[in-house]
């Protein structure tokens, strides 16, 4: 009785998982891959050179297959041909014979490449005879472009010669690869390089209004005209700050940040340094500069010997003030926190480029009792500066610090531009914001910029 | 004339990489890249300085028998063995260049960078104290961020969110475009001074 039970119970299980299996098993194509009909291959295939480029690419363009997505609904992809001649597997020949090779054979190698590549545009010419059209990409379904980007490196495989006669095709494609349809054969079309990104007018034409702006204002201000610029708190502090120092017989330390000599940033810092190098010098107070870059180093190290020179007080210049420190991000915070922990500068000035170090400099000196001025374009940065440090230049502040401690009227006529340009910008970004919303399309699409 | 030189060098160099932005032509792009490689090569002289500096300093620390002279000796004794060891054998595969790096540096610099979560946290006493008005809406539009991850809030999780989300698309973004847009207009500015050669901090001249 008991094993009636059990086979019964297990032709029940059995019974329910044939089901299951029958339920979730995938179902068997019913589409019959010889019923599949050629599909109709795509239309007024146009190619042509890339616009604002470098050359060395086109971009084909058709419209789809009526069996893509409608009709028939065959299409799973289009392929992309190019006629290419059997020169370039000569071509390719040399180039894998030179992977290796050394000396004079390396050299006789090169030369025929060299000959090679320059005979590209002649081979061809020779379309249709002595080539072959190879598939060099491919393009999904409902996709109507195809942007054919080669390298400009002579030396890649995947050079692509300018004006070179192409010719391109585009295969529809269905689930089986063998039935496909060719589109009409596109060519010969060349690619080139352009010299002016038209997509760049915008940025081309701001630059331009600016520069005049500056041009302008730092002329009236060498015909003296009175140019207010609003203070600046955090540079204003500077002086107090070299004068705490040389009371208290303590250093100034003084940090450009983990910027290159390449960043705007650094540079101002450079501008703002020789100010401050300057005033030390006068005082006869101890500056320090650590270095997270040597080409900073060397450049900071000029500024500061050219500050003491400009102070009267080329002796008091010492080689060692400016050092460098190491390229290693946070070895260069935990040797610059031991100076403030060692020295305990009186001033510790941060300007510059700064990353994830900030926090840990700015609350380093906070602990060890500095005054702390801090400027920075990063803004990731700015609320650790402000909060640990007693004056935060903000962005744009930094660049104007050179101009505001020297007190000079040309420096401060580039500032004025800037605030006449700041008030253009908010004007056209109110412009902007009511011809966006009344979809005034002519207007918005003058400032867009494509790269 | 040594000043006009690196003026003039200033100005034509800058010029260019101003047409060069607008100009996509190979032939420029290539000026360009050539130029490129010329500062990594002045950056490898440049290191050369910075030892140099980095030795002279350390050795002079030594010397004079300095406050904490001895982390100066240190610094010299791990220039010279990762050198001497990356120099010798297979280079920087070196099993010794490799466990110096791999189990001393790495670590120490791990170290340094976890110390910013306990900076962070006595710098956000200090910013959320709220000694003024000011203060006070900083530390709640702060309490409202930090809360937006905290998972115990039940019904009223979304709502914080929701506040979180408009807090920091809305005025905060607005703040940080406003600053991002005068530092574009100040780093051209900038960088027109230093062409035209009206701003010259960099040459040690203001």
């Amino acid at each position: 009785m008991k094993y009636k039970s059990l086979v019964i119970l297990l032709f029940i299980f059995c019974a329910f998982t044939l089901s299951a299996a029958q339920e979730d098993a995938v179902p068997v194509d019913t589409v019959q891959l010889d019923s599949i009909l050629p599909p109709a291959p795509v239309s007024n295939l146009t190619a042509q050179d890339n616009k604002n480029d470098h050359g060395h690419g086109i971009t084909l363009q058709w419209e789809l297959s009526p069996d893509d997505a409608a009709g028939q609904n065959t299409v799973l992809s289009y392929d992309v041909f190019r006629w290419v001649p059997f020169f370039m597997d000569t071509l390719q020949s040399i180039q894998d014979s030179l992977t290796g090779a050394e000396g004079t054979m390396a050299k006789q190698l090169r030369k025929q490449r060299d000959q090679a590549i320059a005979m590209i545009p002649q081979a061809h010419k020779s379309y249709p005879e002595n080539g072959e059209w190879r598939k060099i990409g491919t393009a999904f379904s409902g996709q109507t472009a195809y942007e054919d980007v080669g390298v400009k490196e002579r030396e890649s495989p995947d050079y692509m010669a300018d004006h070179t006669d192409y010719y391109y095709r585009v295969d529809a494609v269905t689930f089986d690869p063998a039935i496909r349809a060719s589109s009409e054969i596109v060519g010969p079309v060349q690619s080139s390089g352009q010299l002016f990104n038209t997509g760049r007018i915008p940025v081309f034409v701001a630059v331009i209004v600016f520069g005049f702006l500056t041009i302008f204002f730092v002329a009236r201000a060498k015909k003296g005209a009175d140019l207010y610029v609003r203070p600046l708190a955090g540079i204003e502090a500077v002086d107090d700050a070299i004068g705490r120092a040389t009371e208290m017989g303590k250093p100034i330390l003084y940090v450009l940040g983990l910027g290159t000599a390449d960043m705007i940033a650094t540079i101002a810092s450079f501008t703002i340094l020789g100010r401050v190098a300057k005033r030390v010098a006068e005082y006869q107070t101890e500056l320090i500069v650590p270095c997270y870059d040597p080409i900073v180093m060397t450049v900071a190290q000029e500024t500061t010997k050219a500050a003491f020179l400009d102070a009267g007080r080329p002796d008091a210049f010492k080689e060692d003030t400016v050092y460098f420190v190491t390229q290693s991000q946070f070895a260069y915070v935990a040797a610059v926190n031991g100076t403030m922990l060692r020295e305990l500068p009186a001033t510790n000035i941060y300007m510059g480029k700064f990353f994830a170090e900030s926090l840990l400099l700015a609350e380093t000196g906070a602990l060890a009792g500095s005054i702390q001025i801090a400027g920075t374009d990063e803004i990731a940065q700015l609320p650790f500066f402000i909060v640990a440090c007693d004056y935060t230049l903000i962005g744009e502040e930094l660049y104007a610090a050179s101009a505001y401690l020297g007190r000079e009227p040309i420096l401060l006529g580039s500032l004025k531009a800037q605030d006449y340009a700041k008030a253009a910008v908010i004007i056209l970004a109110i412009v902007g914001v009511v011809a966006a919303a009344l979809e005034w399309t002519a207007f918005t699409g003058l400032f867009r910029v494509i790269d | 004339m040594r000043r006009q030189i690196p003026l003039a060098l200033v100005f034509i160099f800058g010029i260019f990489m101003i047409f060069q932005y607008f100009v996509p032509h190979e032939s420029s792009e290539w000026i360009y890249e050539f130029f490129l490689k010329w500062a990594i090569i002045i950056g490898i002289f440049a290191l050369a300085l910075g030892i140099w500096s980095l030795i002279r300093v350390s050795v002079d620390r030594i010397k004079t028998k300095k406050l904490n002279w001895g982390y100066s000796l240190i610094t010299l004794a791990g220039l010279f063995v990762m050198m001497f060891f990356g120099f010798t054998g297979e280079g920087l595969e070196n099993p010794m260049f490799r466990n110096f790096f791999n189990h001393i540096l790495i670590p120490i610099q791990a170290t340094m960078f976890a110390l910013l979560a306990f900076f962070i946290a006595s710098a956000a006493y200090r910013a959320f104290r709220a000694r003024n008005v000011m203060a006070s809406l900083l530390l709640i539009a702060a309490l409202i961020v930090m809360l937006r991850f905290n998972p115990y809030l039940g019904p009223l999780g979304p709502y914080t969110a929701d506040a979180s989300s408009w807090l920091l698309n809305v005025p905060n973004l607005a703040a940080k475009r406003a600053i991002i847009i005068g530092i574009g207009l100040g780093i051209v500015a900038t960088a027109l001074k230093v062409i035209l050669g009206i701003e010259r901090g960099y040459m040690g001249k203001g």
